[in-house]
């Protein structure tokens, strides 16, 4: 019936925003039936290509096609209209409502103004039959699982008889098991003929499930490749625009004195009356990287405001070099050689609104080095120190030392965050998610620096959701789950499927 | 005792009212404070129908009348929120404030000059009266006294459970209210549902108004607002968890501690109890402190209320 082989494309699609070319002449077409990856770093303009295509933005050049026929997309609905369906990166549900109520918002049945859901609810159990998507209908999305929720995103749009599905980093949030069962849901749905634009950085999902790839860098389209046709090196090398080193280079570690000890933390829950992190047990010693892994939202960053401080500890006690410091000001721990990359930049780690020199020595600027006896600060020491983090930590910015830290890129406000930590010379460095929504290129670059810190010596806590990251950087997993340490791992000896099972809470052991 | 049963269902009826409207505006993602303001000019529109239509129009006439302005000119001064905080994106805190200064101050002027002009300046309180007019809107079963307004609270309530969980229009404005972005990205005007919610609020306040007003008196001065009605059925909204037929049991509740100030007397066991009457005048407010107290920190309000929609954020 269609004259042409593509369902969807965009042409030499050009969006600019003030100062930025966010997609330069970018082209991609999408087959019928088809999974197409569209691969690029944080940054490279595929949210920006999605939201053009999706209606959210309007190109300033370049043209839609559906089956070989221009169209104008000038909202969500319009998108909507035309089958175009996109699963966000942030699902987009409603939480007190149920599942079935979010599938049909918006396109809902109704007889005198009165909501037919029984008969949604037959249509959406038919469509979840017939593609594998088990959700139960009737349940509220709070109460669901990460899996099932984005079930429901899916189920939103086959219930719209969308035949454009587009993912935006679906498997961000899932573990292994669920990212495998997500992966063999978009092959079904791609032999029942729905085509599928699959955004990701990851690129091994790419090699498992897509058919053909395009690379965006910098807002510049590199090209669209056959997926089997070629490697993960050459994808990478198309993304980054160089070779990549995937695994990181260390030696084994050598631990020594124990640094940092945790016994029996407990802390407590905003929400509900489990305790977010329960009796949790462990060590860090110095020369070894610590890894606590698990999937998001379970008890990890508790565990981490427990040790540094920025949240009051139910019970348990945390002892620092010899120390109990349980109930320790932050300034102290800072003092005695803690540091800590936290996991919100913007909340924990800089003042968006401070100059880059001042968010340097955020914890020293009472220093005798920075401050004079009676209380002025010495800003010309503050620069020199200032500009020599930047020097060692290639930090970049648009005016050094005096830029605001706002107006820097976030992988920049990471660098700067990573070089005011690291240069302090800590004892004990505690770095949660240091790579979340950093490109490549950088990633590489802070791995190799926390590698450094461990062969310096140094004690290093790391709390990671990425696996690549937990199984190359660290030298020893704890995984937790529900709040509690269910597994220690050798990343040497365990496989991915291993620490996979541990996280989804289906495994478990004596915890040590 | 059925005097205490006729001013509890009233009083009920007033907080219900209001309590829904309330209720109906936050569901749609915006917090109205003006709650009492609107109060006030909603009477203020059914007494002066009250006042100047004769006793000769009928009990019909008469009552549909008053309802029809009360609820009109609710709408059109919760314009005032709706334009403001989500057209122009104003906080909705400072508005709703601002509102209820305007409404007190701005019925106070308008009765006085009314009442100055008509009397040549003999008469320049804030008091409107519809003594006769009232007695329309009473119907004697025995002892008690029906009120229609009793009826028409009661069918509010209904017709807004069923609005709110039974139709498109009511799963689409709760969304408005929890998720705004989710709402925009499957094709709802938030815009258009908020600007419902306020106008809905707005006409049940109004309601609510020329209830309060008509409850125990005949006569209204204009000088005293409602007394703090408004903010008392915010506290009747927030006990009900936003839902329609907890906030009936919660107004019960309060309507009943309000009416033991009016009929305290008539008990002779509360009257040797020897508590002055303004301490039992004081008891809902208290109360409505106190139950505030305990149950605010688990009651769950609409998740984007009082949040600015902005079609960029995520």
């Amino acid at each position: 019936m269609n004259s042409t082989p593509y369902a969807i494309e965009m042409l030499n699609i050009t969006k600019r925003f003030p100062g930025i070319v966010a997609n330069d002449n970018v082209t991609i077409q999408l087959k019928h039936g088809e999974i197409h990856a569209l691969l690029g770093e944080n940054g490279a303009g595929k949210s920006t290509l999605m939201s053009v295509l999706f209606g959210m933005y309007q190109a300033e050049e370049g043209v839609i096609k559906k089956n070989g026929e221009v169209v104008k997309i000038n909202s969500p609905n319009d998108a909507n209209d035309l089958g175009i369906g996109m699963v966000h990166q942030h699902f987009k549900m409603v939480e007190c409502f149920s599942v079935l109520d979010n599938i049909i918002l918006g396109v809902e049945d109704t007889k005198y103004g009165f909501l037919q859901r029984d008969k949604a609810r037959e249509k959406v159990m038919a469509l979840s039959e017939r593609y594998g998507l088990k959700v139960d209908p009737d349940a509220i999305i709070e109460d669901i699982s990460v899996g099932m929720q984005q079930r429901t995103e899916i189920l939103k749009m086959l219930y719209r008889d969308n035949e454009i599905l587009i993912f935006d980093e679906p498997t961000a949030v899932l573990t292994p098991q669920e990212i495998e069962e997500l992966l063999q849901i978009m092959r079904n749905l791609a032999a029942e003929g729905k085509s599928i634009l699959f955004i990701t950085h990851k690129l091994n999902e790419i090699m498992a499930v897509a058919d053909r790839c395009s690379v965006l860098r910098k807002g510049k389209y590199m090209g669209t490749v056959d997926v089997k046709d070629c490697d993960r090196a050459q994808l990478s090398r198309m993304m980054v625009g160089r070779d990549v080193e995937f695994a990181v280079q260390k030696d084994p570690a050598k631990p020594t004195d124990v640094v940092l000890e945790v016994k029996d933390l407990c802390m407590a829950s905003k929400r509900g009356k489990r305790n977010s992190v329960n009796g949790v047990s462990f060590q860090v010693r110095a020369g070894e990287i610590v890894c606590i892994a698990g999937i998001e939202g379970n008890g990890q960053s508790e565990l981490v405001y427990g040790i540094t401080g920025l949240e009051d500890v139910l019970s348990g006690s945390v002892t620092f070099c010899g120390q109990d410091i349980t109930n320790a000001p932050i300034r102290k721990r800072s003092l005695m050689g803690m540091s800590h990359i936290p996991e919100d930049r913007h909340k924990h780690g800089l003042v968006l609104d401070y100059t880059l020199e001042d968010n340097m020595v955020l914890q020293r600027y009472f220093e005798p080095e920075f401050t004079t006896k009676s209380g002025i600060l010495r800003r010309g020491n503050i620069r020199t120190y200032a500009e020599q983090l930047i020097e060692q930590f290639d930090v970049r910015s648009g005016q050094g030392p005096i830029t605001m830290t706002r107006s820097m890129s976030g992988g920049n406000q990471q660098r700067a965050i990573i070089s005011r930590e690291i240069g302090r010379d800590p004892k004990l460095l505690i770095a949660v998610q240091p790579t979340r929504g950093i490109d490549v290129g950088a990633i590489e670059y802070i791995h190799k620096q926390i590698v450094a810190q461990r062969d310096a010596g140094k004690a290093v806590l790391l709390v990671s959701l990425e696996l690549d990251e937990v199984m190359t950087v660290s030298d020893r997993i704890l995984v937790m789950y529900e709040g509690e340490i269910v597994g220690e791992l050798d990343p040497k000896t365990s496989t991915v499927e291993e620490l996979g099972l541990y996280m989804a809470g289906a495994k478990k052991e004596g915890a040590q | 005792m059925i005097l205490l049963l006729q001013y509890t269902i009233i009083f009920a009826s007033v907080l219900m009212l209001v309590a829904l409207g309330g209720c109906f505006s936050e569901r749609s993602g915006v917090i109205n404070i003006g709650l009492e303001g609107t109060m006030v000019i909603g009477a203020l529109g059914g007494a002066l129908v009250m006042k100047y239509l004769p006793v000769s129009a009928g009990a019909f006439a008469m009552v549909a009348l008053t309802v029809l302005a009360s609820a009109l000119l609710g709408m059109l001064f919760s314009l005032f929120l709706a334009v403001a905080a989500i057209s122009f994106k104003a906080d909705q805190t400072i508005i709703g404030t601002a509102m209820n200064m305007l409404a007190t101050a701005g019925a106070t002027v308008a009765v006085k000059a009314m009442n100055t002009i008509a009397s040549g300046g003999n008469d320049v309180s804030s008091d409107i009266a519809y003594t006769h007019t009232k007695d329309l809107f009473i119907v004697r079963l025995g002892e008690f006294e029906f009120n229609w307004f009793m009826l028409i609270a009661f069918v509010c309530l209904i017709i807004s459970y069923v609005a709110l969980y039974k139709t498109r229009f009511g799963l689409r404005l709760r969304s408005c209210g929890e998720h705004p972005q989710a709402s925009a990205s499957v094709g709802i005007n938030v815009f258009k549902m908020r600007y419902a919610g306020v106008l809905i609020s707005g006409l049940l306040a109004g309601l609510g108004g020329i209830v309060y007003i008509t409850a125990g008196v005949s006569v209204w001065k204009f000088e005293y607002g409602v007394a703090g009605f408004g903010f008392l059925a915010m506290a009747v909204m927030i006990f009900g968890a936003w839902h329609p037929l907890r906030i009936a049991l919660a107004a019960l509740l309060f309507g009943f501690l309000r009416a033991l100030g009016n009929v305290y007397s008539g008990f002779d066991f509360m009257l040797a109890l020897n508590i002055p009457g303004v301490v039992y005048n004081m008891l809902p407010y208290i109360i409505s402190l106190v139950v505030l107290a305990f149950t605010s920190k688990k009651s769950r309000a609409p998740k984007a209320a009082g949040l600015i929609y902005d079609k960029g954020s995520r």
